[in-house]
């Protein structure tokens, strides 16, 4: 089994193309704002690659963002559309923002700090049982029960956090805040904690099982034709469960992640909207892990650097989803006239 | 019944409104239309009969512009032209009923009407409603213009959609399968009412699967199998012969008995029945709740002996895919017990039944007996997944895969560029074989086979069933299910029959079988001969 194969180079280059294209448009749209797109792209490299503390910044953003990828890498490719990721994500933090403090000083570290990550997993997959039993046994569309269960889910983490779990002593409504000590644990002196070697690992596990392992062909095969996977004798209900279960569980993960390496607390008018994200940079990997680390690399760049760059060329901060949103816009195209002209031959 | 059909009020026979001549239309892996040329005379329903697959609804989009043919013409009225896109084939004068309803059910009678108008030149509110009236009254209908189209009942759609088919003024009207929806009385209104349209000069073609229909509907009947037209009745024949006379001559056409490739590439017969052997399969009393537009089962039972080949005859639609996936456990018996070997396995998963011996050869082959983009050697072996020896503790083993499905390629001739080519890309012969493959390994003990040579050209369809055969032979039980009469009879023992959800009769398998089986398919028991065996 050989790691980088014909197959994964096909799949990083595939999607290059509409990338290259995407970031010569941004140039062009910052050019015909007066601004030098080449200053701006140096910046974006110089602040988020070049630079240590930049290095570090983007390394850690891609913690959360590798989790909610692997999340959402094995319900799309059961062709389940879990969009609850951010529900998911957040009220996991909470309960995780909420519990760490205790937990942390009653418990060994090394018992609480896995003891918390079950909690979140835990968290996250009970909040898509609902939609995920309404899919398995009565068709409904997950699209919109689980985007609600997000709605749902951000007014009761920001509840949660303004009644239930709330630091009595401070004026802002927010949780305990776990000590910087209590936090994950860096690597060599940086700002990186452990939780984005965990990350990068989860991904790939969770590579390794969609492609590897019998679960993960049934789960290719519900994805890809849900009639032949009756026929086949595949038992479909339970699988959906157990995807949206799994995948859930990921997203409150990628929740414990963040709080418990970078925040240490949850602010109730916090939610960082990682998914929304992430969805177009996994539908670029197709689904592939591997190469979806290469593009939440890409796009954790984009983040930290553009931001410096942002500021630095008087834009404002939004500019970088722009060229995200051109990035899908010009890979829609691409694939339109792909698949058009694969037609006609 | 209304106004005397054109023939009898002595018009002489008018030349024809539309003229197919030698459509040809091939699509990977089969030819869905075989030179087939067709004439629609005004003044005449002229019904188009023939089984799922047969091409009829290749022919339909030819007509209306929705499917460009690769040899043929199409000419109305005597010129040639050229159907590039429906609104070529509505430009011609030809007004298309599709099978499934096209109007919108929020919008209101008239409003569907006006959709598709051109933007330059709309028709006021008001004429369209005085249009829609003198619709109406031609078709002798009554239904409130501005009703809700989704209130209508489905015989009211109906009447819309065909107003809609000719409300540019059209003088051909094509019907695709219009009665899948409609009760035994709206099937006669149906009548009565293209009656009257091809009364008033209209020539009118409608296309159907059902045997009675083109009794009670048609003036002149064409019949396509297979892609080819086999035969055609002009309305004086069709007039004059009984309805016996008509039965049989039809199913003659339709089954091609004694004509059939089979019979001239000189099949084996039928093996003899077996002894005292316990029966590999039973069926006692199994019915089906309905579900969706297949006919549910009501009360099923026959026996199959190990190694008989049992036939199931029917004309399709009649309980068929019910049957199959009862048996192989895809659907649940709502009643009656399912017996394998003596084991009761009526509430036992496909899975379960697969590992006594059960297989499943379905006829969808693309929709749900393999996964497209999954390749070949993943589809073999796609019923045992997580099964050793091809994934131990979970983990796939990629080598056992791949040189079971070399073997399989290579036993069963299946043509394919490599065993790791995406299933799709193989032609549907080629994807048959695999699925036959698949199926007949590991040692089966019974076989669902649904309708196993749909499709498939003359070699593969031999090929296939002297593969049937073999197995039988070498003690492998078959139940085969086929609209094809001469399949059944080259490779069957007994051949049951089914017609609405029942098993009407069970045929032994010897001369005169044909006729028999003939009658049953259009439900009238008794005779010699029928009877459960």
């Amino acid at each position: 089994m050989r790691l980088i194969g014909r197959a994964h180079i096909e799949a990083v280059l595939r999607p290059a193309a509409p990338i290259v294209i995407a970031l010569a448009a941004g140039g062009l749209i910052l050019a015909l704002l007066g601004r030098d797109p080449f200053a701006f792209y140096a910046q974006v490299v110089r602040r988020a690659i070049t630079s240590q503390s930049g290095l570090q910044e983007t390394l850690v953003l891609m913690a959360p963002l590798l989790l909610i990828a692997a999340s959402l890498i094995v319900s799309f490719r059961a062709g389940l559309w879990n969009l609850g990721v951010d529900g998911q994500f957040l009220l996991a933090a909470v309960f995780v923002a909420a519990q760490a403090p205790g937990w942390v000083e009653r418990m060994p570290y090394w018992v609480a700090v896995p003891a918390l990550f079950l909690l979140a997993a835990a968290v996250g997959a009970i909040w898509s049982i609902v939609p995920a039993l309404l899919r398995a046994y009565q068709g409904v569309n997950e699209i919109i029960s689980t985007l609600m269960m997000t709605f749902l889910g951000l007014s009761t983490s920001a509840l949660l956090v303004k009644t239930v779990f709330d630091d009595p002593d401070t004026a802002v409504p927010q949780t305990l805040v776990l000590p910087v000590a209590e936090r994950l644990p860096r690597i060599a002196d940086s700002l990186v904690h452990i939780g984005v070697p965990i990350a990068v690992i989860a991904i790939l596990v969770v590579h390794y099982v969609m492609t590897r392992t019998s679960f993960g062909t049934r789960v290719g095969i519900v994805g890809h034709n849900p009639a032949a996977a009756h026929h086949f004798g595949l038992n479909v209900p339970r699988l959906t469960v157990g995807v949206l279960a799994l995948s859930s569980a990921l997203a409150g993960l990628a929740g414990a992640v963040e709080i418990l390496g970078v925040r240490g607390v949850v602010r109730a008018d916090w939610h960082p909207s990682y998914g929304l994200m992430v969805v177009p940079l996994v539908f670029l990997a197709r689904f592939h892990g591997v190469v979806s680390i290469l593009f939440v690399a890409f796009f954790a760049v984009l983040v930290i650097g553009g931001e410096s760059a942002s500021r630095r060329a008087d834009l404002p901060n939004h500019f970088l989803l722009i060229m995200v949103a051109l990035i899908l816009l010009i890979l829609a195209l691409v694939e339109r006239t792909a698949g058009r002209r694969a037609e006609a031959l | 019944m209304g106004t005397a059909p054109a023939h009898e009020r002595g018009w002489a026979p008018a030349a024809p409104s539309l003229l197919l001549s030698g459509i040809t239309k091939r699509f990977p892996g089969v030819l869905a239309n075989d030179a087939v040329s067709l004439a629609l005379h005004p003044g005449e329903v002229h019904v188009l009969l023939g089984e799922n697959g047969a091409g009829k609804s290749t022919l339909i989009g030819v007509l209306s512009g929705v499917v460009r043919p690769d040899a043929g013409s199409v000419s109305v009225r005597g010129r040639t032209v050229a159907l590039r896109a429906p609104r070529d084939a509505i430009g011609a004068g030809i007004g298309t009923v599709y099978q499934h309803a096209t109007l919108v059910p929020t919008l209101t009678v008239v409003e569907n009407l006006m959709l598709g108008q051109r933007w330059s030149a709309p028709m006021r509110r008001d004429a369209a409603i005085e249009r829609f009236e003198t619709f109406a009254r031609r078709l002798d209908v009554r239904i409130d213009p501005h009703a809700p189209a989704g209130d209508l009942a489905l015989g009211e759609q109906q009447s819309v959609e065909i107003i809609k088919a000719l409300w540019r003024g059209e003088s051909i009207l094509v019907l695709d399968e219009p009665t899948s929806m409609l009760t035994p009385q709206g099937v006669t209104e149906l009548g009565r009412l293209l009656r009257r349209l091809a009364n008033e000069g209209l020539a009118v073609l409608m296309v159907t699967h059902k045997l009675h229909e083109v009794l009670e509907i048609g003036d002149r009947v064409s019949i396509l199998k297979r892609g080819r037209l086999v035969a055609e009745l002009a309305p004086a024949e069709f007039k004059a012969m009984d309805r016996e006379t008509a039965i049989a001559t039809i199913l003659a056409a339709m089954f091609d008995g004694g004509n059939s490739d089979a019979a001239a590439a000189g099949s084996v017969q039928p093996a003899a029945a077996r002894g005292e052997a316990a029966p590999m399969l039973e069926l006692a009393h199994v019915s089906t709740r309905p579900h969706g537009r297949e006919t549910p089962l009501a009360a099923v039972s026959f026996t199959v002996a190990p190694g008989e080949i049992f036939g199931v005859a029917g004309v399709d639609g009649n309980g068929q895919q019910h049957l199959a996936e009862v048996i192989a456990g895809q659907r649940k018996a709502s009643g009656g017990e399912i017996r394998l070997s003596g084991r009761d396995v009526t509430h036992q998963s496909v899975r379960e039944r697969q590992a006594l011996g059960l297989r499943f050869l379905t006829d969808d082959r693309l929709g749900e007996g393999s996964v497209g983009a999954f390749s070949v050697a993943l589809n073999l072996v796609a019923k045992r997944v997580g099964e050793a020896p091809f994934w131990q503790r979970g983990v796939v083993r990629q080598e056992r895969i791949d040189s079971h499905a070399r073997e399989l390629i290579a036993r069963h001739d299946v043509r394919t560029p490599g065993a790791e080519t995406p299933i799709a890309k193989l032609s549907g012969g080629n994807v048959q074989k695999a699925l036959f493959a698949r199926e007949l390994s590991f040692d089966p003990q019974l076989v669902v086979y649904h309708k196993p040579t749909h499709g498939l050209d003359a070699a593969n369809t031999r090929a296939a069933r002297d593969l049937i055969r073999r197995r039988a032979e070498a003690g492998v039980a078959a139940v085969v299910i086929s609209t094809e009469l001469d399949e059944l009879i080259e490779l069957a023992d007994r051949i049951g029959v089914m017609y609405r959800g029942r098993l009407i009769g069970i045929v032994p398998n010897e001369r005169g079988a044909e006729a028999t089986i003939g009658r049953l398919m259009t439900g009238v028991t008794g005779g010699h001969g029928a009877g459960d065996a």
